[in-house]
């Protein structure tokens, strides 16, 4: 299989403190892949390790065939990353925003205006082209900055809890439109604190403690804890952690 | 180069989508030159005197005379005795004092030499001197038709003291003073206040995850503010020349230089602050209380260095506005040459350096 994410034994410390421990894990193209863990896990850490954002301790990893020891400025190249703040710039008007992380990533001017315009319909948001991001819904702004995030096409996009905050409805729009961009085999790397989400995702992998407890698809999961939901596994696991959240 | 022209794109929306901010930040120096402008260009009319005169003789007669008709000064009081002018000061009831020597006629006949003191509260030092101009004038001009009459040479010798303000620091030096503030206010402040706001809102750790190189964000987010420094240090200058009258007499390019490496000292102090501090309000208090407060306290703008104990004269070494409004000072006011700021010139270029490169370090390290 295709593999753009793989580690093995990814290890960060904080001087005595192992934010993340040992973690093996591989992630295949187009894949939706659901990192969840109770807060303080090490969710974090072990994305922004993969980002290319903090440098691991120890141990290998891989993202979109660079390595995230010493090729970090091409993995940026080559991923987006939505943060778990709502991550636009309010004060600039969507298209600006769009034309903004379509220049940092070296996307070319004539390419950035036809995506824009293709974007904002895909998002029925064409006659919002020049409103300033500050007056938009929360719902809109959450898929607005969706869209931002995979607009320079990355092999991969880290989305940081993108839905908090977000109701029911929109958060099913929200996931249609991730279903969609890894139909174009973009692959989605998603941490998460709704299990109803957690469903969605192809596979699933479970931190505790900063150790990877259970990776599968949930519906294997749900077998091997012989749980009716994924609500229920991640209790049963989250329940042995020893350390607290933050 | 195409990354860094979106993001200083970007910067120069974000400021000028905030319109009070801006004009907030044109505004102060603009207003503060006004205010100042006015203190100034007040004539100085019917000050308030008090003259002690122990000859009570022709002359001092004449000289009085002359001085109560003249419109600037008002005679107030004829004083007994001379132990009532600090009273008199003091209560505010006169602004200025003529004091005679004894038998003031007598010693200018005899022996052409007669001595009248002039006191002035230089409390507002443009009215002290003024005030004490006016009346010299007023003597040496009786002086002088005497001298023609008689055709003998007097010589009345007059004595100027200023009170409460001997160092006499004019509204000019305000100038300087005011330059050295409003960089810091603008650069280090704005710079740390824009750059913390990126933490805050969290597109920091966005762009932190793009290709960008960390020195693009920083530089772009210090364009805006250098170039808007600049505009600011130009209206000052034709604000200070054209409104204040105050005659730049040194060697411009040199003043736009020097106030260029000021500038970006600033923008690096800001650069510095925000690899401090997590919120917006942190930056601003420590650019407020950190910065701006030793800087108007100790950089020599508010109270004279020379009088300071020695160890404040020792800390005032460190504030850098100390060596930007000296050298302001030597190159607006005094005129002085390129040669003789060379001092200041190099030390703020120290200065910004090592701010500089800690404050890159630190930004650096604060990414991991």
């Amino acid at each position: 299989m295709d593999y753009v994410i793989e580690t093995k034994d990814l290890t960060k410390r904080f001087g005595n403190f192992t934010a993340v421990d040992n973690i093996s894990f591989a992630v295949g193209r187009g894949e939706i892949f659901g990192f969840l863990g109770a807060n303080g896990a090490g969710k974090t850490t072990a994305m922004r390790m993969l980002c290319g954002l903090s440098r691991p301790t120890s141990g290998q990893g891989f993202v979109a065939g660079y390595d995230i020891f010493r090729q970090q400025e091409k993995i940026k190249r080559n991923i987006g990353y939505m943060s778990q703040k709502f991550s636009l710039y309010e004060d600039l008007q969507v298209w600006e925003n769009m034309r903004l992380f379509g220049g940092i990533y070296g996307v070319k001017d004539s390419v950035i205006f036809s995506k824009i315009d293709e974007t904002l319909e895909k998002l029925g948001l064409s006659s919002e082209r020049n409103t300033l991001v500050k007056a938009l819904p929360l719902g809109w702004k959450q898929k607005l900055a969706f869209s931002v995030a995979i607009f320079h096409e990355p092999q991969i996009v880290f989305l940081d809890e993108p839905t908090g905050g977000v109701d029911p409805v929109t958060r099913r729009q929200f996931w249609e439109l991730i279903y969609e961009a890894a139909s174009r085999g973009i692959t989605i790397f998603v941490t998460t604190h709704y299990m109803d989400e957690a469903e969605y995702c192809h596979r699933v992998s479970i931190m505790v403690d900063g150790r990877i407890e259970a990776l599968d698809t949930p519906h294997n999961l749900r077998q091997q804890f012989q749980a009716t939901t994924m609500d229920e596994v991640f209790h049963r696991l989250a329940r042995k952690a020893q350390r607290q959240g933050e | 180069m195409k990354q860094l022209y979106a993001f200083v794109q970007k910067e120069f929306l974000h400021i000028f989508r905030d319109v009070r901010t801006i004009l907030l930040i044109i505004g102060i120096p603009v207003a503060q030159i006004l205010i100042i402008g006015f203190a100034v260009s007040t004539e100085v009319k019917n000050i308030k005197t008090a003259i002690y005169d122990p000859s009570n003789d022709v002359s001092t007669r004449q000289i009085i005379d002359k001085l109560a008709v003249s419109e600037y000064f008002n005679i107030v009081e004829y004083l007994s005795n001379p132990d009532q002018i600090e009273d008199r000061f003091q209560r505010g009831d006169i602004q200025f004092a003529m004091v005679f020597g004894d038998r003031f006629h007598e010693n200018l006949y005899h022996n052409g030499n007669a001595s009248v003191q002039l006191l002035a509260d230089a409390t507002d030092p443009n009215q002290g001197t003024v005030a004490a101009n006016y009346a010299a004038a007023i003597i040496s001009d009786y002086a002088q038709t005497m001298m023609s009459d008689l055709n003998i040479p007097f010589q009345i010798m007059t004595q100027v003291q200023m009170l409460y303000n001997p160092s006499m620091r004019s509204s000019y030096d305000f100038v300087p003073g005011l330059m050295g503030l409003i960089f810091i206010l603008i650069c280090a402040m704005m710079t740390s206040i824009a750059i913390v706001r990126e933490k805050e809102t969290g597109t920091m750790e966005v762009l932190l995850a793009s290709p960008v190189k960390p020195i693009y964000i920083v530089l772009a987010k210090m364009a805006p503010y250098f170039l808007i420094s600049w505009f600011i240090l130009i209206v000052i200058l034709l604000m200070s020349v054209f409104l204040l009258h105050v005659p730049i007499t040194g060697n411009l390019l040199w003043l736009n230089v020097f106030s260029l490496i000021y500038i970006v000292l600033s923008l690096a102090l800001g650069l510095l602050i925000s690899t401090i501090v997590n919120t917006q309000v942190a930056a601003m208090l420590a650019s407020g209380m950190g910065l701006m407060m030793p800087f108007m306290i100790l950089s020599g703008m508010m109270f004279p260095i020379e009088s300071m104990p020695t160890f404040l004269k020792i800390v005032s070494c460190i504030i850098p506005a100390r060596w930007y409004i000296s050298g302001v000072r030597k190159v607006m006011i005094e005129g002085a040459g390129v040669e003789h700021i060379l001092p200041e010139l190099l030390i703020l270029t120290a200065m910004a350096s090592f701010i500089i490169l800690v404050s890159l370090k630190n930004f650096k390290k604060r990414l991991e």
